[in-house]
């Protein structure tokens, strides 16, 4: 701090971030900062990919042809976000293989809910629905974080993000409009996948570790808590619609308030899940590092190939 | 004197924070200093950017425009990659 080319450039950063300016790859910025963004924009690139997982699952098995396309194009997606976040984390200066080392070494985190299983195809319709309508109302607000690059890629991930919550919900809308057992199936799966989703926004405002230096430098947009109810406010409504009931005898309509209050998250669950002891999370981390070991041989084939290619072309000019 | 070709450079600008570098133009310099220089006087000449990027015109490889059809086919029918393939009720905001 008493470097006085160092306050000048924390002067200059807390300045563009003061004016909702964009902070871009080659500015100054605190240690602090930079590795505070790292942490987050990684976790969300490792969320996406693990988050193929469970979809994955249900691919072969997609009741119609229609349904199928659509389950792939999903899961495509979902790689393709991957990609666009591990790019913006690594103007930052950390690379690519670390990532996934981390990942893959059980070091990094991602969104816990990817450590539920998928039990029946309605839970492809619950994914989408309420899984990727979280991350929707959790991106728009990241579309006006901080740091250029992550901002830029929140902004092409919400363009393509929509069709993944529509097709979700058009699911769930066929199941409940069907027959007896259909429906169940729907109820079912709203059942077990409402209670992690709210858990995706994270712990309350007041025991969340790294939300007030977050909101401060301007990377998170908008608390936990807050984004959590705009979340529950506008799925009540599509949950009703469809006539599926959401499991929560807490959740109630407040006039004063504006929005509907509900009941209280189970918070040991959420820890346990966390700390790698939810239902699927040694298979999923397991299913990521087969795939690695499985692509290595693909990996090397193309450097391999790129050599040849390369040798050849110098042959020829010689 | 040198019958040496000064190389082509692309030149993108950032035109404000926050935004991505988009290609502006090109222009011929001896090297990566030059042609930020000469970019900065040609194309920034009316505050258009806040920041350039210059790349060797030779180190960007291209797809061909002839092979447009075949190259980008696949996704011409893929319409349930668009959000407004899905029939959901459009008052409920999804």
């Amino acid at each position: 701090m008493d470097n006085p080319n160092h306050s000048a450039e924390q002067a200059r950063f807390d300045a563009i971030i003061a004016a909702e300016e964009k902070i871009e790859p080659r500015d100054w910025m605190p240690e602090k900062y930079r590795r505070n963004l790292v942490r987050q924009i990684s976790q969300h690139a490792h969320s996406e990919v693990v988050g193929q997982l469970p979809e994955g699952n249900w691919i072969t098995r997609a009741p119609t042809l229609r349904r199928k396309a659509t389950l792939l194009a999903k899961v495509q997606d979902e790689a393709g976000h991957g990609l666009y976040l591990y790019s913006a984390a690594e103007t930052l200066g950390v690379s690519r293989e670390q990532m996934v080392d981390d990942l893959l070494a059980g070091r990094a985190k991602y969104a816990s809910i990817f450590n539920y299983p998928t039990l029946s195809w309605a839970d492809v319709g619950a994914i989408g629905w309420l899984v990727d309508g979280a991350a929707i109302v959790n991106q728009i607000s990241l579309c006006r974080t901080s740091y250029g690059p992550y901002a830029r890629a929140m902004v092409r991930i919400c363009k393509e993000e929509s069709f993944h919550q529509r097709q979700g919900y058009e699911i769930m809308q066929t199941l409940a409009a069907g027959s007896t057992g259909q429906k169940a199936m729907a109820q079912d799966a709203l059942e077990r996948w409402w209670w992690p989703t709210l858990m995706m926004f994270g712990p309350h405002d007041a025991e969340s570790a790294h939300t007030q230096q977050s909101m401060q430098w301007k990377i998170k947009r908008q608390s936990n808590d807050e984004l959590r109810q705009k979340f529950v406010d506008q799925t009540v409504e599509q949950a009703r619609h469809i006539g599926l009931e959401i499991p929560d005898p807490a959740l109630r309509w407040n006039e004063e308030r504006g929005h509907y209050d509900f009941g209280e998250i189970d918070w040991d669950e959420f820890q346990r899940v966390l700390n790698g002891n939810g239902p699927c999370n040694r298979q999923r981390i397991g299913a990521r590092r087969e795939a690695h070991e499985q692509g290595g041989w693909v990996r090397e084939a193309m450097l391999a190939h790129a050599d040849k290619q390369r040798r050849r072309a110098a042959g020829r000019a010689a | 004197m040198s019958k040496q070709h000064l190389p082509l450079w692309e030149v993108f600008v950032r035109s404000r924070r926050g935004l991505d570098h988009k290609h502006i133009g090109s222009l011929h310099a001896a090297d990566a200093e030059q042609a930020l220089l000469a970019a900065r006087d040609t194309y920034t000449r009316r505050q258009e950017g806040v920041s350039i990027w210059v790349v060797r015109s030779s180190d960007i490889h291209a797809s061909q425009f002839e092979d447009e059809g075949a190259f980008f086919e696949p996704a011409a029918d893929k319409i349930y990659r668009h959000p407004t393939f899905y029939d959901v009720p459009e008052e409920l905001k999804l």
